[in-house]
């Protein structure tokens, strides 16, 4: 393990605030975009309204240790109200803000959350519903009183009530002096792959050490610039926006609404940008399908430096070697071409990029690399307070995740399961000594869940799958699911996809066709439909996938080890998995048991010689009301490619 | 039944205050046509006044008479304790009653914002030299008026099309439009033509929430048409029902539910 940092540098985030008061008190710290205008903060405005809030919190009776839940869309004041805990010894507990009621219930109940900050009506009215069996929650401070005059106040206060409140200023600094590396800075709930989530305790070390670290790895700067769009509960967004914010200085900025995060982010121009890799295909897609609709001299100006980009671009940012024409055709492409879709995109001043939490399709993740955009790929979790490996700029691949982290120590086990060790591992699981011990031994080294490798020569690690996920197949060989969804998810047509084969003789899969592009194609092809599921069963549609899987296929046969995964047959699922059924988690990773059991009929008849199946689905909506679609799914059989070995004899 | 004419508290604490407005006896023809037949009726502060009716009972009759854009042949229309004699529409609009139409009437090729942005014409007072140099009292004005129309952006959370041509819109956010454009113009009664109609359940859900929102809110008194009686039970606090330029019924949702004249008129009984 590293050391600490020097015994008189800051041991809390509260300290941190004030050292960034004192150094850079008129430098901009929060910006939000309220009445259309960016509203802004700096630095020693917001220690202002942190030390408002904090008083106000205790006036309200919080006690030390106390839990306070915050929930609601990212928002200045909600940072200030998870600091301003700390500064009372309190402690954060941010939630996703588009969780169910039961989930906020159980989180709540599990931290015994004594206040909840929430943005709106829509938080209130979820906790006013599960009211009952939230028993340890006095009181409900709110952001956003509109729609809220009606209502019962009498454990209700606006926040700019709170803040105005005033209070015991010595008792506040006597906690916030109180505060050293060993408490706990913020707890956050993991998604929950499986069962129940988690309470991960962070400390105060755990953040600064992270923050300190990964700020320095990346040279950020106190005149960066982020957007703060993701959700506030996970630890990402904590380090980002809170953590390296606090400890470099450089301003947060908060969008309009939940719906202008592009025209946000095309006006802020961040120059440090965090997207997992949704939103990089999402942004890539729009860009395609709009290329597709403009003329034809500017189609072929696209394609022609879009060709110059891919060759030149990635050399050129890593700093090899190019050749003098190839640089101008370069430079005359960022003219007319790169410089202008990247202001478009909002991208124009990033130094640095990183996307994570999934793979990235290679022909993404090199499109915006091209483009001269410094896109990196990290690989981390909540337990490790993100950072677990990163990609240094000059060896940025899109099938690694990079190098260990500053003062992160990897492992291997025999299984193949990724171990790592660092300043970053949390504490403990909150209320749960079992599952903390099962995850992380004596020593501190903690289990990732994940299979995976360190590549030769490189250094680089490689991760392949969810440890559990990878399993055998009937005859033996390893069986990867996750490796092959990736591969079919790259094509922009592939939103989601599910492999099965664990104890099977062969795979077979569920795929989820992705309705902007599929809806865009069917547009261009003149096919009619009127819903997705019509859409999903169309013959063309099938055929397309058809294609994909084949290639997929093709490419699996080539890797020795995984050459098994080929998937014999699939079907076109008639909906989308949808966190709302339980089908994945929050940030949006299929649960694989529920997928299996809730569509058990559709999986026999994969492994059956049925050529089409009847079901019917239960479907959420988002207002809660259930409802139930029925369909008739066709059963294809897919080309299998030849495999090596059978291949070589 | 309560007596409608004194200020009162509604059940979930909204302060209903004096009359605002009164119908008294009205009558409009079109030629040899009677399309409102003897009505009155009023509104008071504060409430949520729906008028119903089935096809062709003079419900947009009705309230074109409110908004000026016909004048009764009989009949007084008092506006804030004070009679008022017959008047333009662009007249009426200057005393504070601000309405949305049945058919969207937005300026297609405008922005969201332009479009919101007209409803501040009565605002606007600065003369045409000034607003031509954009100096001084145009200047200034321009800024509070935008002040103001971003406060409606905000609250019918449209920030996201704020600079998005309203012919590019769907017809359910067309519509939101429209209720911010009469909302900039910060009414003293709101006129809603059909607010719901040709929207889906969700689109109505969200419409009905921020007619609640703008009543609760902004106290703006509304008096709406509406052809959903789920909706219209659920938002108002009294209701008129027409039939045939007749007023049949007047009372609370629970009232006019159980009235039978009502009942008939829904049911289709034949006329004598």
């Amino acid at each position: 393990m590293t050391t600490d940092v020097s015994r008189d540098a800051p041991q809390s985030l509260p300290a941190l605030l004030a050292r960034n008061v004192a150094r850079f008190p008129d430098k901009p710290a929060f910006r939000e975009k309220e009445f259309g205008i960016w509203q802004s903060w700096t630095w020693a405005e917001t220690a202002k309204e942190i030390d408002a809030f904090a008083l106000g919190l205790l006036t309200l009776g919080a006690s030390e240790g106390d839990h306070i839940a915050i929930i609601g869309r990212n928002r200045p004041a909600l940072y200030w109200a998870m600091v301003a805990a700390q500064k009372v010894g309190c402690i954060p507990v941010p939630l996703y803000q588009d969780a169910a009621a039961e989930e906020i219930a159980y989180a709540l109940n599990h931290c015994g959350a004594r206040y909840a900050v929430v943005g709106d009506q829509e938080q209130v009215d979820k906790i006013a519903d599960v009211r009952a069996d939230v028993t340890a929650l006095e009181h409900v401070i709110y952001l956003d009183g509109r729609g809220l005059r009606k209502y019962d106040h009498s454990h209700m206060t606006s926040y700019a009530d709170i803040a105005a409140k005033g209070g015991d200023r010595a008792e506040m600094e006597r906690r916030t002096n109180a505060l050293t590396y060993d408490h706990t800075s913020v707890m956050l709930y993991t998604s929950g792959t499986t069962g129940r989530p988690k309470g991960v305790v962070l400390s105060n070390r755990n953040v600064i050490e992270t923050a300190k670290n990964s700020s320095e790895f990346d040279h950020l700067l106190p005149t960066d610039e982020v957007l703060a769009y993701l959700p506030m509960a996970w630890v990402g967004d904590f380090i980002f926006s809170v953590g390296q914010a606090m400890w470099t200085g450089f301003c947060v900025n908060c969008p309009e609404s939940e719906h202008t995060m592009l025209t946000d982010l095309r006006e802020i121009g961040p120059t440090y940008f965090f997207a997992p890799p949704r939103v990089f295909e999402n942004q890539l897609t729009s860009v395609m399908i709009r290329m597709e609709d403009a003329g034809r001299f500017k189609k072929w100006l696209f394609d022609h430096y879009m060709r110059v980009a891919r060759r030149v671009g990635p050399a050129l940012l890593d700093g090899k070697p190019v050749s003098f024409g190839d640089r101008l055709s370069y430079a005359l492409g960022n003219i007319l071409v790169y410089g202008p879709l990247k202001n478009t995109l909002g991208l124009s001043r990033i130094r640095i990029g990183y996307t994570a939490g999934e793979a990235i399709g290679p022909e993404i993740f090199d499109f915006y690399r091209a483009l001269g955009i410094n896109l990196k790929q990290l690989y981390g979790q909540t337990e490790a307070t993100v950072y677990i490996t990163q990609q240094p700029d000059g060896e940025v691949r899109s099938d690694t995740v990079g190098v260990p982290s500053p003062g992160v120590e990897l492992k291997i086990a025999d299984n193949g399961e990724v171990f790592y060790r660092s300043p970053g591992v949390f504490v403990e699981y909150y209320k749960n000594a079992e599952s903390t011990a099962s995850t992380k031994d004596a020593e501190g080294w903690v289990a990732t869940g994940d299979a995976g490798f360190i590549e030769e020569g490189t250094g680089h690690l490689r991760i392949i799958d969810r440890a559990k996920d990878v399993g055998k197949m009937a005859d033996g060989s390893l069986f990867a699911p996750k490796y092959v969804e990736n591969k079919l998810k790259f094509y922009p047509n592939i939103l989601e996809a599910v492999v099965f084969g664990a104890g099977r003789d062969r795979c077979c899969a569920f795929i989820n066709i992705d309705l902007t592009a599929v809806g865009n194609w069917a547009e261009r092809n003149n096919i009619a439909y009127s819903s997705y599921q019509e859409l999903s069963q169309h013959p063309r549609v099938l055929e397309m996938i058809d294609g994909h899987v084949a290639e997929v296929n093709a490419s699996v046969a080539q890797d020795e080890m995984l050459a098994g995964c080929q998937i014999h047959r699939f079907l076109v699922l008639h909906k989308e998995l949808d966190a709302d059924d339980g089908e994945m988690t929050r940030t949006r990773k299929v649960r694989r048991a529920v997928v299996g059991q809730k569509f058990d009929d559709l999986v026999n008849a994969l492994y059956s010689d049925a050529t089409e199946i009847y079901t019917e689905t239960e479907v959420t909506y988002e207002d809660g009301r259930k409802g139930k679609i029925k369909a008739t799914l066709s059963i294809r059989d897919a080309i299998v490619a030849p495999t090596m070995k059978v291949a070589a004899e | 039944m309560k007596d409608m004419l004194t200020p009162y508290v509604t059940d979930d604490g909204r302060q209903i205050g004096e009359t605002l407005m009164d119908m008294r006896n009205i009558t409009l023809r079109f030629g040899g046509v009677e399309a409102i037949k003897d009505i009155s009726f009023n509104i008071q502060e504060g409430e949520i006044r729906a008028i119903i009716g089935p096809n062709g009972a003079g419900k947009s009759s009705m309230l074109n008479v409110i908004s000026g854009f016909y004048n009764p042949q009989e009949g007084e229309v008092w506006f804030r304790g004070k009679k008022r004699p017959p008047m333009k529409p662009f007249q009426v609009a200057r005393l504070g009653i601000a309405r949305t139409f049945q058919n969207i009437a937005l300026f297609e090729g405008m922005s969201v914002l332009d479009n919101v942005m007209t409803g501040r014409l009565n605002h606007m007072n600065a003369g045409l030299f000034s607003q031509a140099l954009w100096k001084g009292r145009a200047e200034r004005e321009e800024t509070e008026n935008r002040e103001a129309v971003e406060r409606v952006i905000d609250f019918l959370e449209i920030q996201a099309i704020r600079k998005t041509p309203v012919g590019r819109l769907p017809y359910g956010l067309k519509k939101r439009v429209e209720l911010a454009r009469a909302l900039a113009a910060e009414p003293k009664l709101l006129l809603l033509d059909e607010p719901m109609a040709g929207m889906n359940v969700e689109e109505k859900e969200d419409m009905s929430r921020f007619i609640l929102d703008v009543n609760d809110e902004f106290g703006t008194t509304i008096a709406l048409i509406e052809h959903d009686m789920g909706v219209v039970m659920d938002l108002s606090d009294r209701v008129i029902v027409m039939d045939y330029g007749r007023k049949i019924g007047d009372g609370t949702p629970d009232e006019v539910r159980n009235n039978q004249e009502v009942i008939d008129a829904y049911l289709g009984v034949a006329h004598d």
